[in-house]
This record gives C-alpha cells, sequence and structure tokens, in this order.
C-alpha cells in the first residue's frame, strides 16, 4: 500500500488524483488544499464574470465523484515538507507522511509596490475567491481601472464592462500582449474593445491610488508626461503571476522560476514530483526549462505525474503548447512558437504590461520561431503562421476558427507542408484556401 | 406527494422535449416522411476537442434539455445520445471552440 499525497486541488492536483487511482485501486490519496472551494475551473471565472454562467456550474465533479474514487480532500494548509522523513507539517501543528508526494500548488498573482493597493476595491482574479469579491465590488462601482497584459487583464476589462462598468484600461507601451500578438492582432483586439465602450491609455504608469475610509475612490497615473488623476471604485491587477515555490524552496528542491522537474515530472528529491503552474518542466526543443500556465498542459502534467508517481516510466512533451482564448470577444487559438524572443536586457521590446509569467501563457510562445511569416487578414479574422522549410512551428488563429484545429494537428504531428510552402508564403495565394485544400488531401490520405 | 408531483413533472417534461423536438423519430405514421428528412438531418452528432475544455460548463448549462455535455467535453467523447437534439446551443455558446458537428457519410 502506497500513500499518496497531493498539495493543491487545480487542474493538475485533481488529474493526478484521477491517474493515481486508475493504476492503484486501494492505496490512500490525499489532496491537501486550502481553496474553500476546492476543485473548480479556472479559466470558467472570467465566464462567471462575464455573466455567462453561473458559479454552481463551475464545478464538474460533484462531491460524491472524490468519494466514489476514493479521494480524500483534505482542508488544511501546508507548512513545510521534511523530505528526509517523508512527512509534510500542516499549520496546525500535525504531520502528514506521504511515500510519494506531488507539488501542484499554482501560481499566484502579483500585485505592484503602488501606495494604495491595500485598500478594498483593489482585485485581482486568481481564485474563486477573487471572482466574488470583484463581484460584490462590482455592484457598487461605477468606474474601474484594469492593469496589466494578456489574458487575464482582458478578462477583467471585459468581466468588469459586462457588469456595466466604465472601464479604463492603462497599458505601459503602445498596444496590448506585444510579446505575443503582433501589432495587427494587438490593434484588433483594441478596436474591439474601443467600440465595446473601454477607453484605452497607452504608455500609462499607475502612480498611486487614492482612497478614502479605507476604499478605493480614484487613481493617480503618469502618462508620459502628463499626469492624470480621476475617480474610481475599483483597480483591477493582472500584471503577471508567480509559481508559488515556497515550500519547494524551504525543502530545498531545485527551483529557479518554478520548481524545476525533468520531463518524468521529478523534481530534485526522490519521491517528490511537481506539475502545473509551478512546474518549470524541461522542453527538449529548446534544451530549456519553462514554464506554462495554461489548463491542459497542466492536466496533462498532472496526469503523468500521477502514473509516475505510482510506479510508471511515462513522459510528458512539452512540445507545442496551445491555448484558445477570447480576445475582445474573438475567440484567438495560439499555438507554438510565435513570438520574438523578450531578452532580459532587451525588456523594451517584450511586454511592459506584465513582468514573467502570466495565466494562460506559455514560456514557449515566445521563443523565437525559426520560420518565416505567412499570413492573412480579412476583417477580424486573422490567421499568422510560422514556416520552417518542413514544418509549420507556431500559429495565431483569430476569429473564424475553422482552421484551428488542423493547425493544432499539422503543428503537433509536424506534417511535412514542404509541398505547400512557396504557396503558403506567396501573396498571390490564399492561405486559408491552400490550408483547407492540404488539411482535406491529409485527413484523406489519413483516414 | 412531493414524489408524485416530480414524477409527474417529469413525465411532463420528457412529454414537452418529445413534442418540440423536430428531429425525433418517435413521431406516428402520419410525419413518416417528414421523420425521415430530419432523421437524417439528426445523424450528425457533436464531438468535442478535449484539448480545448477548459471544463467551465457552459455548454451543460446551455443544454436545454439538460444533457451533460461537458463530462463528453473533458473525456472527449461524441455526444451520441438519442436525447440530443443537434441544437447547436452548445457548440454556439462554448467559448473555445471545444465542440463541432460531425455528419457522418
Amino acid at each position: 500500500m502506497m500513500n499518496y499525497v497531493i498539495i493543491g486541488s487545480g487542474a493538475a492536483g485533481i488529474a493526478a488524483a484521477g491517474s493515481i487511482r486508475r493504476e492503484d485501486s486501494n492505496s490512500k490519496i490525499q489532496v491537501i488544499t486550502n481553496d474553500p472551494y476546492g476543485y473548480y475551473s479556472r479559466p470558467g471565472l472570467a465566464y462567471l464574470l462575464a455573466g455567462e454562467v453561473p458559479q454552481d456550474q463551475l464545478f464538474p465533479f460533484n462531491k460524491g465523484y472524490f468519494k466514489e474514487q476514493n479521494i480524500q480532500m483534505v482542508k488544511a494548509t501546508v507548512q513545510q515538507i521534511l523530505p528526509d522523513q517523508h512527512q509534510l507539517r500542516i499549520m496546525d501543528g500535525s504531520q502528514i507522511p506521504y511515500d510519494r508526494l506531488l507539488l501542484s500548488t499554482g501560481a499566484t498573482a502579483s500585485m505592484p509596490g503602488v501606495p494604495g493597493v491595500e485598500l478594498e476595491g483593489v482585485v485581482k482574479l486568481d481564485n474563486m475567491e477573487d471572482a466574488d469579491r470583484i463581484l460584490k465590488n462590482a455592484q457598487k462601482a461605477r468606474t474601474a481601472v484594469v492593469i496589466g497584459g494578456g489574458i487575464t487583464a482582458l478578462e477583467l476589462v471585459e468581466g468588469l464592462a459586462a457588469g456595466g462598468i466604465q472601464v479604463h484600461y492603462f497599458l505601459r507601451g503602445e498596444r496590448y500582449w506585444s510579446s505575443v500578438l503582433d501589432e495587427v492582432e494587438s490593434k484588433i483586439v483594441e478596436n474591439r474593445l474601443i467600440q465595446d465602450g473601454i477607453k484605452i491609455h497607452y504608455y500609462t504608469e499607475l502612480e498611486e491610488i487614492l482612497g478614502k475610509k479605507g476604499k478605493v475612490m480614484g487613481v493617480i497615473a503618469r502618462q508620459l508626461q502628463t499626469r492624470l488623476q480621476f475617480d474610481c471604485q475599483m483597480v483591477a491587477f493582472a500584471i503577471g503571476i508567480k509559481p508559488r515555490v515556497d515550500l519547494a524552496v524551504q525543502s530545498g528542491l531545485k527551483t529557479q522560476r518554478g520548481v524545476i522537474v525533468d520531463e518524468g515530472l521529478h523534481t530534485s528529491q526522490p519521491d517528490i514530483f511537481a506539475a502545473g503552474d509551478v512546474a518549470q518542466v524541461y522542453d527538449r526543443l529548446s534544451g530549456e526549462y519553462l514554464l506554462d500556465s495554461l489548463w491542459r498542459p497542466a492536466i496533462e502534467q498532472g496526469w503523468i505525474a500521477g502514473l509516475n508517481m505510482a510506479g510508471g516510466n511515462y513522459i510528458y512533451e512539452k512540445k507545442y503548447p496551445f491555448n484558445v482564448t477570447r480576445l475582445g470577444g474573438l475567440i484567438t487559438t495560439i499555438i507554438g512558437r510565435v513570438g520574438k524572443e523578450i531578452l532580459e536586457e532587451n525588456k523594451a521590446n517584450g511586454d511592459a504590461d506584465v513582468a514573467g509569467i502570466m495565466r494562460g501563457d506559455s514560456e514557449v510562445w515566445r521563443q523565437q520561431s525559426l520560420g518565416i511569416i505567412a499570413q492573412t487578414y480579412e476583417e477580424s479574422n486573422r490567421i499568422r503562421l510560422y514556416v520552417t522549410p518542413t514544418y509549420i512551428t507556431g500559429a495565431v488563429i483569430m476569429g473564424d476558427q475553422t482552421l484551428s484545429r488542423p493547425l493544432q494537428i499539422l503543428i503537433r504531428e509536424q506534417v511535412d507542408i514542404s509541398l505547400i510552402r512557396d504557396t503558403l508564403l506567396s501573396p498571390n495565394y490564399s492561405l486559408v484556401n491552400t490550408l483547407s485544400k492540404f488539411w482535406e488531401e491529409y485527413t484523406q490520405k489519413n483516414a | 406527494m412531493l414524489h408524485v408531483a416530480w414524477n409527474v413533472m417529469g413525465m411532463e417534461r420528457k412529454m414537452m422535449i418529445r413534442r418540440d423536438n423536430p428531429y425525433s423519430n418517435k413521431l406516428g405514421g402520419m410525419f413518416k416522411e417528414t421523420s425521415l428528412k430530419l432523421d437524417t438531418l439528426a445523424s450528425g452528432y457533436i464531438l468535442p476537442d478535449e484539448n480545448r475544455c477548459v471544463q467551465c460548463g457552459i455548454c451543460s448549462f446551455n443544454c436545454p434539455i439538460n444533457v451533460d455535455v461537458r463530462s463528453h467535453a473533458l473525456r472527449g467523447l461524441a455526444i451520441q445520445e438519442s436525447k440530443c437534439l443537434t441544437c447547436g446551443e452548445c457548440v454556439r455558446r462554448c467559448p473555445r471552440g471545444v465542440l463541432r458537428f460531425v455528419y457522418p457519410d
């Protein structure tokens, strides 16, 4: 009998509990969490804010599921891992022993050091409690300021706007999400936000949040040489996330930005695994250890970590992470390597709105693609591809999603496209038609 | 008493579904021809791509007949329940393009 302990009840943790149980029907599995809501769809919080789905719908498994699977949910906060004794020290002083341990502690939103950040009405979007707080504050608010970049910033912008709030969106630079989107894509998104009544302020830096009786009442910001001040009742931040590595650091696990794991999700300590947002996973394509903050990779990592905890020898290949999201109401799929590399010493070229990684983000995307760009742009529909002599290595598909699943497969399976490469890159041919025809032939061949 | 009331409501709901369901093949002989055409239409089904699903449940929430679309989506199983109307509500509402229609040849 094995004693499995999982810290964290997010996507990776629950996936691991499921795969362990599949391999081992008898052993004890405990999931330790301090999230009062347990397991829910974290990406679904955006749709909760937008009023598209009620809160109780965000729980994919009822309590019966965990009982049926004999997975124990333990409400506790782990204070320390004692790897030598194979024990966890809990906040209340008790100890929990483990044979195999999974760290799936996720990540937490970074908050800036500006004055007033502690005021009521300053929010972030990490978990269900944050969503509750936003909805509660939004009932009374008329104006809100959103600061940050990436997917979460827009979830906040759109969620608050859906509540009838006038939203001011501050960008530090000249455009939205410059590390992953190109100029055209940023403009498409920004124009849609403007159409929805959002006020975008470029080159704007928040300096202070003003409060009265402990509540937000306004902000002071600087836009280039000009000082701005206006009233608002909420300030929402999405300036990046940090993997929760404290436990790992304390117990001497190898960490950098996240917990370093190999492709089998093993940490530097025997019997301890890590998966999900907290794990900085080896990527064989770049030879580096990279972070993702994506739902599906978290599930896949959790699943494989679970199999390996139960004695398996499986490998998680990062390959070409992808995410589907809505940006300004447009469904957008991002696959593989699409960005220009952000060098630390060259930050101006990166995304000034966030530090490090965001939710719904992958460091892989920002890896420079070796290929050259093929693109098409019609109304709000856009496809941008990176094409090497033989493969497609990255894609951004905005709006019409007909080709997003085919591209996902063509990229993942590294299908040889050398025969259509010239046509793809030629402005005289329709990218959409070339790809559709190629996909049709490919599926017929592989039927 | 309560139990009976629930039961009656349940039956009514089922009947309503049949009556409202243009694709139902349980309409009597009178509608046979129409029913045949509609059956062809209904032979298409909805297929999820589990890689895209984030389990938000918007699909299940919007299903007019309470098919648990999400539980299919998170396992990547086709929704081939006889109950499914292929009305497309879940396909339209999904914010991540998880669901699509498949028409078998």
